[in-house]
């Protein structure tokens, strides 16, 4: 059960972050964020926004150029997992294998952890494709196994960098369903990253709107729904109400000048 | 729409099904018959030649007379054929070796890279048959200076396809791993050496190939000192001797060898792509 917004305890706090590149290419401007345990938090933008950018800063693959990145505690290397618009797998294992990567990384050999591979193999569905290569899935079913992946080492944060941008819209609502009774399973936290705004009022508790050219966040939308969320809140005038917001919170970060 | 209305879909699937299980199979048995046809006619096609025009043998000796010299020498040819394979194995061999090796090294350091890379282009790029001479005066064993002129051939492309590879890991996943924490050994062995694999066994391929015609030309430049050599040394000294029947019986085991490395090296290729990369994989 996730807490309200408001009483979750802090679990990252970027502050004042900016990050330039080639000395002049501001990517992004002074960002301050503080991510909660079991906030599934939306970056949405046009592209150039920095969204993309901000989730590399977190993920440590990019350092800031000035600010900080804070974990709660201190970082540890169970603590992340990520899932990249792409399925990212390596052919040439199976989807067991794939799964077991983040283990076998640090060491930790097959028959150990075999239980957690095939328990988030399960979570999305596809236990019986444990010994597929993934060339024998389809779209869908690889991103699944990369959101396997992210999950078997139970982070306390997970990254996802517009995963279901390469979908088709049938596909990507079935996993935009699967991803919320998933989080509610596991209470982990999402950094969701979407140019899609519909995705992120359905997805979302807060979604953090961004603009271009420097990238920076202009403002930040509730949508208090609770969860669970299920097909017909697609369908409510709830949803069409913070859609709206947030359609509108976008033009105005597309209009606003640099 | 009525249930009856399936009944003649299904047929239809069924002899698509059937047209094509049939050209499956006269596929199958076409891609052999086929060449193997044509091989018969060839040397059919040759042996009227030579039989109805009176060619003679030290022009070009029909099919019996080289199948006879082959049966004939067989006691020269075969020692001969075992030198040569000896010599192309152990190129490909030391090509494998120093090839996966050194792409290793490079794409570990930049510094080494830069430093050597250069020469290794050199080392290709100089005709092995420039080098085979000099090569016979500072080496003493004519064996291992034709193993040597082998090599330099057969290397590069195991070196500079291998290097491709090595480098060619998807940037996600290299992330992926710099997230968890990998270590330049992991790295290596779980990304890099398996995304490497298909290149490799395409520098394979060639390397093979490479490998038996740098064993002929130092065969050709070395064995010319009359040290004796394997089959390519035979095949000079029979054309010396006008013993064309040798010379050509000779040739079709070259020959021979080199299918048989080719078909070797895809065999391996293909076993272990099978299951994964695209190249090996079968299309409906």
């Amino acid at each position: 059960m996730t807490l309200p917004i408001g009483q979750r305890p802090p679990l990252l706090r970027m502050s004042h972050v900016e990050k330039t590149f080639n000395g002049d290419v501001v990517a992004l401007k002074d960002m301050n964020l503080d991510v909660n345990e079991g906030d599934f938090i939306s970056l949405l933008g046009p592209s150039g926004c920095g969204k993309s950018t901000a989730l590399r800063l977190i993920s440590g693959l990019i350092h800031p150029t000035r600010g900080r990145i804070a974990w709660e505690g201190g970082q540890g290397t169970d603590d992340l997992g990520v899932v990249f618009q792409e399925p990212t797998l390596m052919p040439w294992a199976t989807v067991a294998q794939n799964v077991w990567l983040p283990f076998r990384l640090k060491g930790i050999a097959y028959a150990q952890v075999r239980d957690e591979v095939l328990e988030a193999l399960k979570l999305v569905g596809l236990e019986k494709f444990q010994n597929a290569y993934p060339r024998e899935l389809s779209g869908g079913m690889k991103m699944r196994v990369s959101i396997a992946r992210a999950m078997v080492t139970k982070p306390r944060l997970i990254l996802m960098d517009e995963p279901f941008a390469a979908l088709d819209e049938i596909t990507r609502f079935k996993l935009n369903n699967d991803l919320l009774e998933l989080k509610a399973r596991v209470g982990c936290t999402v950094i969701f990253v979407t140019h899609s705004v519909f995705e992120s009022v359905f997805l979302s508790d807060r979604i953090i709107v961004m603009a271009a050219r420097p990238g920076r966040v202009i403002e930040e939308l509730q949508v208090d729904t609770p969860y669970p969320r299920h097909e017909d809140f697609r369908t409510s005038a709830e949803y069409a109400a913070h859609t709206r917001a947030a359609s509108d919170a976008l033009h105005r970060a597309l209009a606003v000048p640099a | 729409m009525s249930l009856t209305d399936t009944g003649p879909a299904v047929t239809v699937i069924d002899e698509e099904e059937a047209a094509r299980a049939r050209r499956d199979r006269i596929n199958r048995i076409a891609k052999w018959t086929l060449p193997s046809l044509v091989m018969v006619l060839t040397i059919l096609a040759w042996h009227l030649y030579v039989t109805l025009n009176d060619i003679p043998h030290y022009v070009l000796p029909g099919p019996v007379l080289v199948a006879q010299s082959i049966i004939e020498d067989w006691g020269l040819l075969w020692p001969a054929l075992l030198i040569t394979s000896r010599l192309t194995l152990l190129a490909l061999f030391f090509a494998i070796l120093g090839g996966v090796l050194l792409a290793v090294a490079f794409t570990q350091s930049k510094w080494a890279e830069m430093s050597f890379f250069p020469y290794a282009v050199i080392l290709q790029v100089t005709p092995v048959i420039a080098v085979a001479p000099l090569l016979q005066i500072y080496v003493e064993s004519a064996f291992v200076a034709a193993l040597l002129c082998a090599w330099i051939v057969a290397f590069f492309p195991i070196l500079s396809n291998t290097t491709i590879g090595l480098k060619s890991a998807d940037h996600n996943l290299q992330d992926l791993f710099t997230i968890y924490g990998a270590t330049r050994w992991q790295r290596l062995r779980y990304l890099a050496a398996p995304s490497a694999l298909p290149f490799f066994l395409g520098g394979l391929k060639i390397a093979g190939g490479l490998a038996l015609i740098g064993a002929v030309v130092a065969e050709f430049v070395i064995g010319r000192a009359g040290t004796g050599l394997g089959l390519a040394s035979t095949l000079l000294e029979a054309s010396y001797r006008f013993n064309f029947g040798r010379l050509y019986g000779a040739l079709i085991l070259i020959s021979l060898m080199g299918v048989v490395i080719f078909a070797a090296t895809s065999t391996i290729s293909h076993l272990a792509l099978r299951k994964w990369h695209e190249s090996a994989l079968k299309r409906d």
